[in-house]
């Protein structure tokens, strides 16, 4: 049910992604200041943005999960939220690199976008515990619903507040792609549609391999009985969709 | 509605006051923490930026201190199941808990800030008093509102000490921010003029989203 058009969306992804390496590396020009250095934007600032939606997406998700109380729902916000925490430490790292390169310091306080990211970041980086702390497997998809629709929330307040607590010490040169040259902008957002859908491919593959795991064990309990496989060997973090569902479609 | 509301705030102080379990806790924890800071720092006095942060980080860390104790008599002795055998609204046990917490709050602030004022602040308190208590009347909504969310959130967890602060101090970094930053101008020795109104509108707006989106999310915590 997941797995449906994975081949050619990977294939997809692939092209884009190379579509946009190539064009990072060979057509968008250097940039007067930076150098080689800067094309790392073409990768830190799509996945931070990537990141943060999905942080925004698994809130909705969330949303929907509370309202409908389907299961699914909630596997879905918890593979969006999973996947955007391994975005956002690629876009931690890249930017760390980048200010490096940059301004001489692995990490600068001034740069209001960075540090909230920090924050949310660490904000998010709670969900996991939570949910493995939490062992009745309906009240940890409720709790981890709760907690994704107010870190959610807090991801533009969040913004707000620093942004606001930082004096603008740096000239915000990349601040908008409005102030791009041409160039530069196609390259910017072919990466960043192509991050899109790496996201969204990797999503997917992770939807798919957790659904089909539950089936696998559903059918083999049906199969051997319960104690054929046990369900879930002690406690864990991710959402027990499906299990019910392709149980009861079984019997 | 209201009087639930009433009826369960009571129920909150009466158990405090027959207690003494969270409050007394959390205003030793604020002085021994200006203590710590004193050797910390190593210094006599402190003013500006430095004594808004220092303030701000004892309140915030006593504040999580107490959101951590609020809900455990409940979900250990059997509160919530009287609640919900109850039929009343359970938005209201949110409210209540919220006014307990903020109850809470002013009173380890009764004791923290004049201690904060006798043992490290440089300056004088006095002329700044009344716009420290708005800014920290504001900070305190955002505690309370945060505090009950994630005490609720992370009582029902295994490892409840370390989540709930682990949960709460993230989502507090704006109080921080604007308290700290507002509170800043207030105990400098050049004291001029007054709060900037962006931190005040900050912690204000900060107060009215999260009190609304916990007020949405926190029946959701408890069915069962």
């Amino acid at each position: 049910m997941y797995g449906k058009g994975l081949r050619s969306l990977s294939i997809v992804t692939v092209a884009a992604m190379a579509l946009a390496l190539s064009l990072v590396f060979f057509y968008a020009p250097l940039e007067a200041e930076q150098g080689f250095l800067q094309k790392i934007f073409y990768i830190h600032v799509p996945l931070a943005i990537i990141a943060l939606c999905g942080f925004v997406v698994g809130a909705l998700f969330a949303i929907a999960h509370l309202r409908t109380r389907d299961s699914s729902w909630d596997m879905r916000s918890y593979v969006t939220i999973h996947m955007s925490l391994i975005f956002a430490v690629g876009a931690l790292i890249t930017g760390s690199i980048w200010a490096k390169g940059s301004w001489g310091h692995w990490w600068v306080w001034n740069e209001p976008t960075l540090v909230s990211f920090l924050i949310v970041f660490l904000l998010y980086a709670t969900y996991q515990p939570l949910r493995f702390a939490i062992e009745d497997p309906e009240r940890q998809s409720r709790y981890a619903s709760v907690f994704a629709i107010t870190a959610g929330a807090f991801v533009p307040m969040n913004f707000i507040a620093v942004r606001l607590s930082t004096a603008y010490l740096h000239p915000r040169v990349l601040g908008g792609t409005s102030n791009l040259p041409g160039s530069m902008r196609l390259t910017f957002m072919v990466s960043l549609a192509a991050v899109t859908l790496l996201f969204v491919t990797m999503c997917k593959y992770e939807l798919t391999a957790k659904h089909t795991r539950a089936q696998v064990r559903a059918l083999r309990r049906r199969l051997v009985g319960e104690d054929g496989s046990p369900a879930r060997r002690g406690r864990t973090a991710v959402p027990a969709m499906g299990t019910q569902a392709a149980g009861r479609s079984g019997l | 509605m209201r009087r639930t509301v009433g009826a369960l705030l009571r129920k909150e102080l009466l158990v405090e006051l027959r207690t003494f379990e969270s409050v007394p806790g959390m205003s030793l924890f604020a002085v021994t923490t200006f203590v710590v800071f004193h050797f910390a720092l190593n210094r006599s006095s402190v003013e500006g930026d430095l004594a808004a942060g220092i303030l701000w980080v004892t309140l915030l860390f006593a504040a999580i201190l107490g959101a951590n104790r609020l809900f455990v008599a409940d979900a250990d002795q059997g509160g919530f199941d009287g609640f919900l055998l109850a039929p009343v609204d359970r938005s209201a046990m949110m409210v209540a808990k919220v006014l307990t917490m903020l109850a809470y709050l002013v009173v380890l602030e009764l004791v923290a800030v004049p201690a904060f004022a006798i043992l490290l602040l440089g300056p004088p308190l006095g002329p700044a008093l009344p716009q420290l208590i708005a800014v920290l009347a504001l900070g305190d909504i955002g505690i309370a509102v945060i505090g009950t969310l994630v005490g609720a959130l992370a009582v029902q967890t295994r490892a409840r000490d370390l989540l709930g602060p682990l949960l709460a101090l993230p989502l507090l970094v704006p109080i921080v921010i604007g308290g700290a930053r507002a509170t800043a101008p207030l105990l400098a020795f050049s004291h001029a003029g007054g709060v900037p109104a962006r931190w005040l509108l900050t912690l204000g707006l900060y107060d009215l989203i999260f009190g609304l989106i916990a007020y949405a999310l926190f029946d959701f915590l408890l069915e069962d």
